[in-house]
């Protein structure tokens, strides 16, 4: 969920920074980039608002060139930073942005259990199937026994799919865009970050320097008379969302129907939002209704002090708890 | 085993782990402070959560004490394995509490006893002409002058069950009894343990009326069978003591964190770190002296790498924040303690030792990580580490890791160990009043809508400290990584860019060591004129606190000097204190001296005698007693292992 302006308006200009960037010519990260800026820019969101949080790759660079606050975490690890920015301030917009080899090799156990928790943030995975950073070894996302030009033998581990593992994971938002449909991208980012829990988008990212397979000619479906192997989940009669108070029989089904539309690859590869569950509480919600004054003072925002330093805290209670001492009167 | 103090009473209890040994210290404790005693706690157990053998020390004295006792006065038991292992540590003059039912009992029958102990007993009871059995243990404790007092446990549940009560109910009760059962023969007053009774089961009358009829039923058993009066040691109710209050290291660790305004804590379940976090869990919404409310984010995460860097994330906003784990734990967090030195996140990691390396003895206690916390992690960058030499400390020092933090932009390490953790003690109630809490150079966003970032960060200073945006506020937008980073925080590879961000991060390591006060870095303890010296950090000063005093009671001046601040390491305030330093003893509980190592890298010392326990086990005031003196005499060799293999 989004914080928006009301001063004044907001432009993708607001989040450009005027940095060389050193992406390969052709790479799908530069639509992903920019997506990104229109989309937070379209949501009017303050650039010091927001936080992007980068893992380690090519992809993880992506927020140098975004004028807002940015984080280059260590590889694997931007889910956990990222959630404690957001827990600890909820008025932040928080998006993570990553590779397939940083999310589902070395980050795979941080994604699951973001999934368990369902902080109210959005994570970008930039998938192109190969680390390319290191020159393109076989990341979790290419399929068994594919050889792209950097391997000298095909393959020889599965493929992760990563939308089925969002879902078992517990995103309450999965979505897939393409990087060359920078207009779909901008809408998409902007559903998911402005739904209220944890979203999942899986960018299609052609790496036109290692992935010799899967790239923009792959997708367009130049091999096979230019019918593009990407399509749309809106063009079909397709409803991702699971209503607030859904039955368990609904909530099965759609689940069934995510399953279905992310096992598809190959000659049809949907993009679209594939989930959209309104069934789930955010882990926000779960912190403040164990303490309320979580939503009052968020952990960045809570006084803890008051002018001379003295601490806030009134720990007298649990000092009564442990005291032991025997009062006149005989009360322990 | 003879010489420890005799001012103090050591009762021990021993038992299974579930089967309510932790209870029956408790209320023991509980009853001594109600009556106005100090207490000095700790338990023993293993890495198991039924069956296994566990034990808890309750030393109770009129005056405060500092580390538990290996000779025991009174050892309280219920099953044989207890009775087997313990026995030998019960002194002249001292009570062995036991079932009947134990009387004649092989000690090869005992099934959780390991090898070892039974090939040392048998070898030991042979010597003396006796059986290899529970009858043999007894009958050489009864030679050696302990009195030795049957209990028929069975026989007492039974009444009390009555008519009306299911047996294995009364059942329940037997750790009262127990308990009961020593504080009569004792001779202390029944009415404490029904004050220890309602603190502990607050609330629940029924439990609280059918362990309170125990104890009647205990008390009055005791009168019947035995004569008590010729037990040697008393227990009395102390008038006009200070408010205590009863409390443990991992409770005292959380409470200074709260005090600090601690608002986010991540952790992976480990021994011995967790309980702290549970306890933040469960007091996760904290009074505020303003009326309020403030909450704390407890989060479990998945990993230590998780938990290091969600609080690193948390810690970017402005939150004070922390994680707590133990040595493995924080082996995993390496990567993240880089990240936040690089980054110059005011991060606090509370690290609690036990033994290692790996999985080690992970419920028992060691200083092995002290290098390993100065050093951990690739390449250089500063950190600050403190460790606490007690309960009270835990909670100062908690505190004051944030201020550290937040004043030099780093992370620091508190290094505890399970002795602390695991050591529950009366002290006064912690003095809240005394924390000052010191925020740092933050950035103030000015007035105005139209500042714009990015803000300079990492910007160049002379003192190593820049002013710190916090995440979400205008006009101080700016990149952070884990690479080498300009003033704004984006990534250069630029010599000079390089050399002038490294030697700002290490300057603020060189302020820290000229601004924290020499009162914070060390203390003396002791005659601090006395040439004899020992030189010792963390939770060995409470033995050797108490050694002092046996050494001055044989006319023998000595000090401790004990340092707080190891990282960075206060040379300039050591240095010349040592100079007259004659022994120089160092003494900590690893087996390299990792201390003495670190103290001669820095001030060119050696220590003239390193004394050194690694078995898992605290140290014990006598034993290091016995290890100066020796060292006093002239007969100790350089290095003193302390062993007993009765612990
Ligand atoms: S290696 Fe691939 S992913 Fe990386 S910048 Fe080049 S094209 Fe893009």
């Amino acid at each position: 969920m989004a914080v928006k302006s009301e001063t004044r308006r907001i432009t993708a200009k607001d989040y450009r920074v005027d940095q060389p960037i050193d992406w390969c010519p052709g790479c799908g990260d530069f639509g992903i980039l920019s997506a990104l800026q229109q989309a937070l820019a379209r949501l009017g969101l303050e650039p010091h608002r927001v936080a992007i949080v980068g893992g380690i790759g090519c992809s993880g660079k992506s927020q140098y060139h975004i004028g807002a606050y940015g984080v280059h975490t260590l590889h694997g690890r931007l889910l956990p930073y990222a959630t404690g920015i957001k827990l600890a301030n909820p008025e932040l917009t928080v998006v993570a942005v990553g590779g397939d080899g940083d999310g589902m090799a070395i980050g795979a156990g941080h994604f699951v259990n973001a999934g368990r928790r369902n902080v109210n943030m959005t994570y970008i995975l930039f998938n192109n199937e190969v680390y390319g950073l290191t020159k393109g070894q076989a990341s979790p996302t290419l399929p068994l026994g594919l050889q792209t030009k950097s391997l000298p033998e095909p393959n020889a581990q599965g493929r992760v799919n990563s939308l089925m593992l969002a879902l078992s994971a517990g995103f309450t938002w999965i979505g897939r865009g393409y990087a060359f449909n920078v207009r779909q991208l901008v809408g998409l980012m902007q559903k998911a970050i402005e739904h209220p829990g944890l979203a999942y988008l899986d960018v299609l990212q052609p790496c036109p320097t290692y992935n010799n397979l899967h790239n923009k000619d792959w997708y367009a479906g130049k091999d096979r008379g230019d019918r593009p192997r990407v399509y749309a989940l809106d063009d079909e009669d397709y409803d991702p969302v699971i209503a607030e108070g859904a039955d368990e029989e609904t909530v099965v089904a759609k689940m069934g129907q995510v399953i279905g539309k992310a096992m598809e690859w190959g000659d049809r590869i949907a993009t679209g939002v594939f989930l959209e569950n309104r069934n789930v509480s955010t882990f926000e919600e779960r912190l403040g209704s164990r303490s309320p004054s979580y939503h009052k003072h968020a952990p960045a925002l809570r006084p803890i002090a008051d002018a001379e330093g003295r601490s806030l805290a009134d720990l007298s209670d649990l000092f009564a708890q442990t005291s032991v001492t025997r009062k006149p009167g005989g009360e322990a | 085993m003879s010489s420890e103090q005799t001012d103090s009473l050591a009762w021990r209890v021993g038992g299974p782990q579930g089967s309510g040994v932790d209870t029956a210290a408790r209320i023991f404790a509980g009853a001594a402070a109600a009556g106005g005693l100090h207490i000095f706690g700790r338990r023993e157990y293993y890495s198991n959560i039924m069956g296994r053998h566990s034990y808890y020390d309750v030393r109770v004295a009129g005056r405060p004490m500092t580390c538990h006792s290996s000779v025991v006065h009174v050892l309280t038991t219920f099953e044989e394995e207890t009775l087997v292992r313990h026995a030998i540590s019960t002194g002249e003059g001292g009570a062995i509490i036991h079932d009947v039912e134990s009387s004649d009992v092989r000690l090869d029958r005992i099934t959780f006893l390991d090898e070892r102990v039974v090939k040392d007993l048998t070898a030991y009871l042979g010597e003396r002409d006796l059986p290899p059995t529970t009858a043999g243990v007894l009958e050489d404790a009864r030679r050696r002058g302990v009195e030795v007092f049957p209990v028929a446990y069975d026989q007492i549940t039974e009444t009390l069950a009555g008519d009306i009560l299911f047996k294995p109910r009364a059942d329940r009760a037997l750790n009262t009894i127990a308990v009961a059962v020593s504080c009569a023969l004792l001779g202390y007053e029944p009415e404490y343990l029904a004050d220890a009774l309602k603190w502990i089961f607050g609330g629940r009358q029924e439990i609280i009326d059918l362990n309170v009829k125990a104890v009647e039923l205990a008390y009055g058993y005791v009168k019947d069978e035995f004569d008590h009066g010729r037990l040697l040691h008393r227990m009395r109710p102390v008038h006009g003591t200070e408010p205590m209050i009863l409390v443990g290291g991992n409770e005292a660790v959380a409470m200074g964190k709260m005090a600090a305004g601690l608002t986010f804590q991540t952790y992976y379940p480990i021994s011995p770190a967790t309980d702290e976090s549970v306890y933040l869990e469960a007091h996760a919404t904290v009074p505020l002296k303003n009326g309020g409310e403030g909450a704390i984010v407890v989060v479990q995460t998945e990993d230590e790498l998780a938990a290091v860097t969600m609080a690193t994330g948390a810690a970017l906003t402005g939150a004070r924040s922390a994680t707590a784990t133990a040595g493995p734990g924080l082996s995993l967090m390496v990567e993240g303690l880089g990240w936040a030195g690089m980054n110059e996140v005011p991060l606090v990691v509370t690290a609690y030792q036990r033994g290692s390396p790996s999985t080690g003895v992970p419920t028992r206690t060691e200083q092995g990580d002290l290098l390993f916390a100065i050093h951990a992690g690739h390449g250089e960058f500063p950190r600050l580490v403190l460790a606490s030499g007690d309960v009270t400390e835990a909670f100062l020092d908690a505190a004051q890791a944030f201020n550290y933090a937040e004043r030099y932009q780093t992370p620091v390490i508190h290094l505890l160990d399970q002795t602390i953790a695991r050591t529950t003690q009366t002290v006064p109630p912690f003095d809240v009043g005394s924390i000052r809490i010191e925020r740092g150079d933050v950035y103030v966003p000015p007035e105005g809508d139209d500042v714009r970032g990015p803000y300079p960060r990492f910007a160049v200073t002379e003192s190593g400290v820049s002013t710190r945006p916090l995440l979400g506020q205008r006009g101080g937008t700016h990149w952070l990584t884990g690479a080498e980073h300009t003033e704004a925080g984006q990534v250069t590879e630029d010599p000079v860019i390089r050399e002038q961000q490294l030697e700002k991060r290490a300057r603020k390591l060189a302020l820290a060591a000229r601004e924290i006060p020499a009162e914070h870095k060390l203390a003396v303890y002791g005659e601090p004129q006395a040439a004899f010296t020992i030189v010792s950090w963390g939770s060995n000063k409470g033995a050797i606190l108490e050694a002092l005093e046996r050494m001055s009671a044989a006319g023998i001046d000595a000090r401790l000097i004990q340092v707080r601040l190891l990282w960075p390491f206060p040379r300039e305030e050591l240095a010349p204190i040592l100079e007259a330093a004659r022994p120089l003893v160092v003494v900590e509980s690893n087996h390299s001296g990792q201390f003495a190592q670190l103290l001669c890298g820095q001030t060119a010392r050696q220590c003239d005698h390193l004394v050194v326990k690694y078995n898992g086990r605290p140290m014990t005031c006598g034993e290091l007693t016995r290890a100066l003196l020796d060292i006093h005499r002239g007969t100790a060799e350089e290095r003193i292992v302390l062993r007993n293999p009765y612990e």
